[in-house]
């Protein structure tokens, strides 16, 4: 099964005037140091305003994808463009385009909530009242206000993903990558993140999300399988499960693994 | 936009604000800032004493005239030998040196000084502890000293004439011949070179390991405002212990400070830049904190060892001076001493200074370049 074979969907998202799609991948391919390759072949069109799901087991490929669309690591072969710029000829011009929330947060643990809010709107080019103005809203928006002064380093789980997607979109991007941002945080935290996110969406914003939550992938409006850097599965979820023949997306994923890991041994 | 707007807009200033906040809340950074500067103070500033005076001496004299006890005297005057008692015979000398309860020993025959009055050479003998090189040095060549000068002294009594030659010596600089006058100075630039490196590769190896390097490279900080973001603290920070390394040094020590300040400040920048620059390619090297740290200590030893920071460079192997001449460190003690202890200016200067700013220039150019705005 190649990602030819699997259904394309149609966009499922309002289109935010053009251009259309807010990420196109051609032909994308990573080979690190170690001769390990990480990306294949991949091939691959968000659209303007989607909540863009991409699943796969761990070692997929999938941070090595986002991390070659936001400008982090040099693609070795193939083309991507984000927001209608080519990632290779000009980051620093996307860079001011989107916002990216690693697996990590990218937080800093000796910074209070508030100075790690500051600090990223400010690095984004956020001044004066419009800065505070923003970062007042952000503070309220995520519930943060009363934990303003509080060290990061001593937030639970939730609350840093809650700030950490307040950094990330302190700039208000066009474009969202968010990789794995609900591991290891609780059910009640994972629904509110959601809810945000859909918000985001709203707004205009294209998300690009990657998730181990079959519940979570279900949530997206269009979804893609990697497996081993390759792409093997694309469309709607409704898409998804009619190709695959099974009942949920959970199946859809552990026969793909099962599978993968078949081909592996 | 204007140009004060965009400086005023510029990426460098968040940085700078959240390196301060950081190192407000850091430790380490704070330990380094006013621990070290006391503790390598003390550590070199007394415990490393290159002039050993003062040997504990025992007298085995069986003479025991006029002339014997004069030659003693004219030892314990030269400073290196203290009396610390008498002994009977060989095998009192030998326990009284086994046993640590002197350094040296002094032996005149029971025929000195008939020997002299006869006109003939008279022997005398100076056992020394010479296990440790370094502490019997100065006591063997006091001794020969002191022992011509005897020798001359009893010419001229015998001749009714003075001595034909009064050599005086005058120990330009360091009067006393204190070591820590040597080494204080030297300090200064120890402790730079250890901070600097130590603290920016830690600083920036801790962004790489905490994800938040990844996260900066996202936004749109450029890689010059980044870096002089980072390293402009480290920079004060440096000062800082230069300035607390002085005043100590001033007061604990009674260090000379004869040449100008400001010189001596401009011409430290250079070399903080140049540990800067190593500091920031040992971040590009190791893969965490520890080895970060690990690199920074072993690029410390050729310092000690080779830069004349406690061993004079002239005494040392021609392969050695060389390596001594690719340490920033090197130089940066030129400029100390002289500026210090000499207090002479730039028109003597300026050989070390430019071979400091080549070398700032090249270990920050490279480093640069190595520290690539992707995280590969
Ligand atoms: N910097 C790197 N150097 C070498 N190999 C890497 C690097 N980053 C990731 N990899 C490898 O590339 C593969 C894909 O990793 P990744 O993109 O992180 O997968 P995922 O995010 O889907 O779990 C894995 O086998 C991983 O070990
Ligand atoms: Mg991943």
């Amino acid at each position: 099964m190649t990602a030819g074979g699997a259904p394309a969907g149609p966009p499922a998202g309002p289109p935010a005037g053009p251009p259309a799609d807010a990420v196109v991948i051609e032909g994308l391919r990573k080979v690190f140091h170690s001769g390990l390759v990480a990306v294949d072949h991949l091939d691959l069109t968000i659209h303007r305003g989607e909540v863009f799901g991409l699943l796969g087991p761990n070692g997929s490929g999938k941070t090595t994808t986002i991390r070659m669309l936001c400008g982090l690591l040099t693609p070795t072969a193939g083309h991507a463009s984000v927001v209608g710029h080519d990632v290779a000829r000009e980051p620093e011009f996307i860079r001011t385009k989107i916002g990216y929330m690693s697996q990590r947060y990218g937080l800093y643990d000796d910074l209070t909530v508030y100075e790690n809010l500051r600090f990223y709107a400010t690095v984004y080019g956020l001044h004066g009242r419009a800065r505070v103005e923003r970062l007042d809203k952000h503070m309220e928006a995520i519930g943060l206000t009363s934990r303003r002064d509080q060290l990061a380093g001593t937030l639970s789980g939730g609350w840093k993903q809650r700030l950490a997607l307040a950094c990330a979109t302190a700039h208000e991007p066009e474009m969202l990558f968010l990789d794995e941002p609900t591991a290891g945080v609780d059910p009640a935290a994972r629904r509110a993140f959601w809810t945000s996110i859909y918000q985001l969406a709203q707004g205009g914003t294209t998300i690009l999300v990657t998730t181990h939550y079959m519940d979570e992938a279900e949530r997206c409006q269009r979804l893609a399988f990697l497996s081993r850097g390759h792409l093997i599965g694309l469309g709607t979820v409704k898409e998804i499960l009619e190709h695959f023949h099974q009942p949920t997306i959970e199946d859809v994923f552990i026969e793909l693994q099962e599978r993968d890991e078949g081909a592996a041994a | 936009m204007s140009l004060i707007t965009r400086l005023r807009e510029s990426r460098f200033w968040p940085m700078l604000w959240k390196e301060f906040i950081q190192m407000r809340r850091d430790r380490l950074t704070l330990g380094l800032l006013t621990g070290l500067p006391a503790i390598q103070l003390i550590l070199f500033g007394y415990a490393i004493q290159t002039d050993v005076r003062h040997l504990k001496t025992v007298v085995l004299d069986e003479s025991r005239t006029a002339e014997s006890r004069a030659l003693v005297s004219v030892m314990i005057n030269t400073g290196n030998f203290d009396l610390v008692g008498a002994v009977a015979d060989r095998t009192a000398l030998r326990n009284a040196i086994e046993s640590g309860a002197a350094s040296a020993a002094l032996v005149i025959p029971p025929d000195y000084e008939r020997n002299i009055k006869r006109g003939r050479t008279a022997e005398a003998q100076i056992i020394v502890d010479a296990a440790d090189p370094q502490s019997s040095g100065s006591a063997i060549s006091g001794a020969q000293l002191a022992a011509l000068a005897r020798g001359a002294t009893i010419i001229a009594e015998h001749y009714r004439a003075p001595p034909p030659i009064d050599m005086r010596v005058r120990p330009w600089y360091n009067p006393e011949q204190r070591s820590a006058v040597f080494i204080v100075p030297g300090v200064i630039g120890i402790l730079l070179t250890i901070t600097m490196t130590l603290i920016t590769s830690t600083a920036i190896v801790r962004e790489r390991e905490r994800g938040t390097l990844e996260q900066l490279i996202v936004t749109p900080i450029g890689k010059p405002s980044l870096m002089l973001g980072k390293l402009v603290p480290f920079m004060l920070v440096g000062f800082v212990q230069m300035t607390v390394v002085l005043v100590l040094g001033k007061l604990i020590f009674r260090i000379p400070t004869i040449g100008s300040f400001a010189l001596l400040y401009v011409l430290t920048v250079p070399f903080i830049v140049a540990s800067l620059g190593v500091g920031l390619l040992i971040s590009t090297i190791a893969r965490n904190q520890v080895q970060a740290m690990q690199v920074s200590f072993f690029f410390m030893l050729p310092n000690i060892l080779l830069s004349g920071y406690i061993f004079p460079r002239v005494a040392m192997p021609v392969p050695a001076q060389w390596i001594g001449l690719l340490l920033p460190l090197t130089y940066y003690l030129t400029i100390l001493r002289g500026i210090l202890l000499k207090g002479i200016g730039i028109e003597q200067l300026w050989r070390p200074t430019l071979a400091l700013t080549a070398f700032a220039a090249l270990i920050f150019a490279i480093s640069v370049r190595r520290f690539s705005k992707t995280i590969e």
